[in-house]
């Protein structure tokens, strides 16, 4: 068990996500940062997907009730087990009654923090994800606070000291740019309002969470047309269509909106393009005020980067295994 | 009523969605034909139970395929999604599906109070939503509109945006489909189970949360049930599936507090029949056809 002192500004419990019920309009949720989640779980050896704490721009403060091993991998949050400070993206023991706790975020945004055994929290239709919105998942459907007292599930864990080596780590840039493969309903950009996206610096705006991120910079115009019956009247609306985790969306032409795993399923909004599946890590790595730079890629780079990071991937299970 | 006849669709538009995704846009305008085709398609996917597929999605007029490509490469999905749309004759399809009996309570107060509450996000800021939807589709008046509103069933078209919430599109012809405006900016709130409408399409909300749609009516009865408390939601959390054809039945403030009552106590259960759904006899008499589903519903 962990006693929680402090949630820090937002703590969930995610594993690898919550699937096959998109059609009934369940979004995913599950970890943001894919690979820096699945490190975590390598490290102290557990299953890559089981669940973790999903820390966001501070981390938690949390006793630990009994001996345990725990890492911490993703943002650079400074990480202390009674007051001294410790390596992340190593594993470590925690003798029962230590309490862990976190300095200042350095860079990045979201930290992971995994204990052998997983959180153990009731699976919720396949998940032990938290959807906050409806309230299902994780810590009774909420992020974590004072008071809370957290179940881990048995585990014969891995060692300490076993680490992620420093280039196989994520990186976590102050400008981040964004592969995009542009399609969906993006016929109804003019060439400016593409020019535009493609070409404008975009600064992260304060609604940046786990339901999306919203940018401001530039200013898409959209072709101009009589709208189709059902669609709607603003130029930025179409008959609603499902949207793909990743997509981006322009309502009103003015702050594209990047859609991440607790999003909503669909809606009207013209989506444009869909941020490859390895960058929706450097989506979640990125906050208010981040430098943004939507670059446009097509299949094949799209596929070659999903290759790549899982030779990264398994080059981690390798050096741990 | 005259039958429905729609235009021929276009041809269909496929696009990747970064790695993970394919898109298919049946149409760009909303239509019976779209959605049909759009569901016999993600149908047959279903059936061929291909691996590597990870969700499949029918929306209104297009569908999403969610795929992990380390198991199924996306150009091989997307070869096989343009075979099966080559191989279905679309145009003539039927489906098993259900009729749901839907209780709602028109200008109620709840939804009232909330709408209230958001004058500064609407177009019409002097009034109520009931009033704007009621004057912009020409009915004299909103008994006239709420008629209209109930008068004939709705096909559920898409399902989502959050769970379980059903775009409706009425079974009548375009000349008397209802269509309003979204809210100019979104509200930040909305009751749960409001009756709402945007565009051409009835929505049920199924959580408390933002949305732009008017809203006019209240819902006793939940449609999202994440701990599958009443009888209805032993087997699946949602109620409404794309396909269903749900006709609602206007309750007054005794015939909600009635349900409701039933509700709490986690008794209630929909009234719904199984039938088997013809579009082309749909097309031909929309009239006549759904006095018959409406018929069997409460035999």
């Amino acid at each position: 068990m962990i006693r929680v002192h402090d949630g820090g500004v937002r703590t969930t419990v995610q594993d690898a996500g919550r699937f096959g019920l998109y059609h009934f309009g369940m979004p995913p949720s599950g970890a943001l940062d894919d690979y820096s989640f699945r490190a975590a779980n390598l490290l102290v050896g557990n299953e890559e997907g089981a669940a973790v704490l999903e820390a966001t721009f501070s981390g938690p403060t949390l006793e630990f009730e009994e001996d345990a091993v725990i890492a911490v991998t993703g943002a650079d949050l400074p990480l202390k087990l009674d007051g001294e400070e410790q390596p992340s993206w190593t594993s470590l023991a925690v003798k029962g009654g230590q309490v862990l706790s976190f300095d200042f975020l350095r860079a990045g945004a979201r930290a992971y923090i995994a204990v052998a055994g997983g959180i153990d929290v009731p699976v919720v239709f396949g998940s032990r994800s938290t959807y906050a919105l409806c309230v299902i998942g994780g810590l009774e459907g909420r992020a974590i606070r004072e008071g809370d007292v957290l179940p881990v599930g048995s585990a014969r864990p891995a060692a300490a000291g076993r680490t992620v080596d420093e280039r196989l780590r994520t990186a976590l840039p102050k400008e981040v740019e964004l592969r995009v493969n542009m399609g969906l309903c993006d016929y109804r950009l003019t060439d400016e309002g593409r020019r535009s996206f493609l070409e404008s610096e975009w600064t992260v705006t304060p609604a940046a969470d786990r339901i999306g991120y919203r940018y401001r910079g530039g200013q898409l115009s959209f072709v101009e047309r009589e709208q189709p019956f059902g669609a709607g009247s603003d130029p930025s609306n179409v008959v609603d269509v499902g949207y793909p985790v990743g997509s981006i969306q322009v309502p009103g032409g003015v702050e594209p909106i990047c859609l991440l795993n607790d999003a909503v399923t669909g809606g009207g909004y013209v989506t444009i393009g869909t941020v490859i599946s390895v960058d929706r890590d450097a989506v979640a790595q990125s906050k208010t005020h981040g430098k943004t730079l939507f670059r446009a890629v097509g299949i094949e780079e799209a596929l070659q980067a999903r290759a790549e990071r899982r030779a990264r991937l398994d080059a981690v299970r390798a050096a741990l295994s | 009523m005259p039958p429905i006849v729609e235009s021929p669709l276009p041809e269909a538009r496929y696009t990747y969605g970064g790695d993970e995704f394919i898109f298919c846009e049946i149409a760009e305008a909303m239509s019976f034909g779209a959605n049909f085709k759009a569901l016999a398609i993600c149908q047959e996917l279903g059936r061929r139970k291909v691996d590597g597929i990870v969700e499949i999605c029918p929306a209104n007029a297009s569908y999403l395929v969610r795929l992990d490509p380390d198991v199924i490469a996306p150009s091989d999905l997307l070869a096989q999604l343009k075979q099966i749309e080559a191989s279905l004759d679309t145009a003539h399809v039927s489906f098993s599906t259900r009729v749901i009996d839907v209780p709602a309570y028109y200008d109620d107060p709840w939804t009232r109070e909330v709408l209230m509450r958001f004058r500064a996000n609407h177009q019409a800021p002097e009034g109520t939503d009931l009033e704007y939807v009621t004057r912009i589709n020409g009915f004299a008046s909103e008994q006239e509109f709420i008629e209209a509103h109930h008068g004939s069933p709705y096909y559920v078209s898409m399902v989502g945006f959050v769970p379980g919430l059903p775009w409706c599109f009425q079974m009548v012809g375009p000349e008397r489909q209802l269509e309003v405006p979204k809210y100019l900016t979104p509200r930040t709130d909305t009751p749960a189970l409001a009756l709402s409408h945007g565009g051409a399409f009835a929505a049920i909300y199924p959580v408390q949360g933002p949305g732009g749609y008017q809203l006019f009516a209240m819902c006793p009865v939940p449609i999202f049930d994440p701990k599958e408390e009443l009888p209805d939601f032993q087997d699946s959390f949602v109620i409404f599936r794309v396909g269903d054809i749900l006709k609602i039945r206007p309750v007054d403030r005794e015939g909600y507090d009635a349900i409701r009552a039933e509700v709490e106590a986690k008794t209630y259960r929909y009234k719904m029949i199984d039938v088997e759904f013809e579009p082309q006899e749909f097309f031909a008499d929309p009239e006549a056809y759904n006095a018959e589903l409406v018929r069997k519903l409460y035999a």
